[in-house]
């Protein structure tokens, strides 16, 4: 990597950092409790069938509903509003069902789905638990929408200062050489042996902010804490 | 913790075998046996022999000798790779890792007595095992196939002689002939191989026999990477592949291997190649072990051992464990998982909570790679997905071709990390 531009981004970084947008820790939760979604689920059932053989009425069938775009099943009239914001690019996930269950007008504006919104956050959580159910799984169709959620904690900004642990690195680098070769060759993939520790943290939180844009890379580092980019860094600085 | 020290049944195959590795057996050491040398397999061999520093005696199970890695088959049928550089040895394993390296097939394992036993006759005693045997086929799945006339119609579906059938039946069919592929239900390995493979059947046509026709039949209503399949099919297979879903009969085929057709929903076809990729299962060894519930054997989100067992684990195509697909990147993620969970009870090194994750690199044409790709965390009840990405439709050529150069990036770091 250039230095210039490890400078920049290391600005962009610290500036990101600073903001308080640092995520860690992340650890997997489901999307919520589907048996007390499916007796939620009753206050839908008057317009939305869910589950075989499930048929459009007042509102479309719901299933395959995550990763759906809007307003995209055949012979379903939607309103104009939800056409439009299916045409914008609008996509059920988990985030966008969340917001539109809760108030589905500050969503779509001229949606006609009446519904007045349901408050609690749990609630909603639970009855998405139950609908998720009815949509392709991961297994079968890995870019399907996950099916849990990542709880995340804000951290401190002290993060290019922190000593990383080598040994903590080496346990950790598994996850790595399934592409990167530990000997350093480079055939198609770049060698991440002997960088300089902060260069190697600094393009870290570089894929971890999405300032990079590699979403392989994205992935890896947006579940590194920041002590495990650290543990990294030193195990990689010191390969043989 | 206890350790049993067994008395060890000597026989021929596994004195022989044992007397292959250099290493001097130290009494007493606690024993690993994995059965299956694939990404799973090899890898979990590998990182706990590596990891352990000789404090673990490791012995794995696999017939053959030289392992052609069914991932990057489809390459080779499109005339991208050389069949002889997906084949990979055992040498290093054994030489530099000190694993001890059992060409034979195991075809019982004892879970009283923590045995497993050789075809060959001989027995193996295990402190903990690991089974990787892959996926085998569903009987009866396609009506009219069987193992038997698996010549006449490959499934190519296990890497090596298959895929060099079905690519040397692709090449000899007639000018304007008709290729078929049953596609399989899902669950399945690999997600979008068959339809990758479907990218290199029409790119090796292409070449050799343009106006020649693809026939899908698929029993599912969609399938991975669909929108940019479909996308790579028009723009450099126009007119070449069709494909009868669910929706048409696509899930109500009978095949005719004698006479080369097909019948779908009641309509007979005939096919001058008939790819066809059926149901899948657990592996025979994973069954007979009593580890499955309907196809596929239960294991724990947080470390890939057997629900049913305690002493075994389960990795790759055969576990059943939420939401990773069935490749040989899960498998190689599983296995390193079960490695640090089996060492830290045997040695008491540390265990760390379990990440894993999957990429899947396809070609749609020369230069045009895509890719899909999740991470995945375990959950009270499975091993959850909990973010993804997958190529976008539209992409430049640049990225296409980096995507296609990272993928064999990828092959080669999967592949050390699998046998050193």
């Amino acid at each position: 990597m250039a230095n210039a531009a490890a400078r920049h981004i290391a600005g962009l970084v610290w500036a990101a950092l600073l903001a308080g947008a640092a995520l860690a820790d992340e650890e997997a939760v489901p999307i919520g409790d589907a048996d007390r979604g499916a007796e939620l689920y009753t206050q839908c059932v008057g317009c939305h069938q869910v589950g075989r053989d499930a048929e459009n009425r007042i509102g479309p069938h719901l299933n395959d509903l995550f990763g759906r775009r809007a307003g995209a099943i055949d012979g379903f009239r939607y309103s104009e509003g939800l056409a439009r914001m299916g045409a914008d690019g609008l996509t059920w996930t988990l985030e966008t069902l969340d917001a539109y269950i809760e108030n589905p007008r500050a969503l779509v504006s001229r949606t006609r789905m009446a519904y007045p919104g349901m408050e609690s956050a749990e609630d909603r959580a639970d009855l998405l638990a139950y609908l998720r159910q009815f949509s392709a799984s991961p297994a079968n169709i890995p870019e399907a929408e996950p099916t849990a959620i990542r709880r995340e904690v804000d951290l401190p900004p002290e993060v290019l200062e922190i000593a990383g642990d080598p040994a903590y690195g080496e346990y950790l680098s598994a996850e790595c050489t399934t592409c990167h070769r530990r000997d350093g060759a480079s055939e198609g993939i770049p060698s991440i042996t002997n960088w300089p520790e902060e260069d190697f943290v600094v393009a870290m939180h570089a894929y971890k902010q999405q300032i990079r844009p590699h979403p392989v890379m994205q992935m890896m580092a947006g579940r590194l804490s920041d002590e495990e980019i650290a543990a990294l860094a030193a195990y990689f600085a010191r390969i043989d | 913790m206890t350790l049993n020290r067994r008395a060890f049944i000597g026989t021929t195959a596994a004195a022989a075998a044992t007397l292959t590795t250099p290493m001097v057996r130290a009494q007493g050491r606690p024993r690993v046996v994995v059965v299956g040398g694939g990404a799973g397999g090899a890898t979990a061999a590998r990182y706990i022999a590596k990891d352990s520093q000789g404090a673990i005696d490791v012995t794995l199970v696999e017939p053959t000798r030289t392992y052609y890695t069914c991932f990057f088959s489809n390459l080779y049928i499109g005339g991208f790779q050389e069949m002889a550089d997906l084949g990979h040895g055992y040498g290093t394993l054994a030489s530099d890792y000190g694993i001890n390296v059992v060409h034979d097939w195991v075809v019982g394992v004892d879970r009283d007595a923590k045995t497993v036993a050789l075809a060959s006759g001989g027995a193996l005693p295990y402190d903990r095992l690991i089974l990787s045997p892959g996926i085998d086929f569903v009987e009866g799945s396609v009506p009219g196939w069987s193992i038997e006339n698996q010549d006449e119609m490959p499934h190519a579906y296990k890497g090596g002689t298959q895929a060099e059938l079905l690519k040397a039946q692709v090449m000899a069919m007639p000018e304007g002939g008709r290729y078929a592929m049953i596609a399989p239900p899902n669950p399945y390995r690999c997600p979008p191989g068959p339809y990758e493979r479907i990218t290199m059947v029409a790119h090796a046509l292409k070449q050799n026999n343009p106006t020649a026709k693809i026939l899908i039949v698929d029993p599912k209503a969609k399938f991975s990477k669909q929108a940019l399949f479909e996308e790579g099919w028009q723009k450099h297979y126009s007119g070449m592949i069709e494909r009868i879903g669910p929706d048409f009969g696509g899930d109500n085929v009978e095949v005719d291997p004698a006479a080369m057709t097909v019948n779908i929903d009641g309509v007979v076809e005939n096919v001058d190649v008939c790819n066809v990729i059926p149901a899948q299962k657990a592996g025979r060894i994973v069954h007979e072990a009593g580890l499955t519930e309907g196809n596929w054997a239960p294991v724990e989100p947080e470390s890939m051992r057997s629900t049913m067992d305690e002493n075994i684990w389960v990795l790759g195509d055969s576990s059943s464990q939420g939401d990773m697909p069935k490749s040989g990147y899960s498998a190689n993620s599983q296995a390193k998982v079960a490695a640090m969970t089996i060492r830290g009870e045997l040695t008491g090194s540390n265990v760390f909570p379990a990440r894993y994750s999957n990429t899947c690199w396809s070609l749609i044409a020369t230069d045009d790679g895509v890719k899909v790709g999740a991470s995945y965390e375990p959950t009270e009840e499975k091993i959850s997905s909990v973010s993804s990405f997958i190529s976008q439709t539209g992409e430049d050529a640049a990225l296409r071709r980096q995507t296609y150069e990272e993928s064999l990036g990828w092959y080669s770091g999967i592949t050390t990390d699998m046998f050193g």
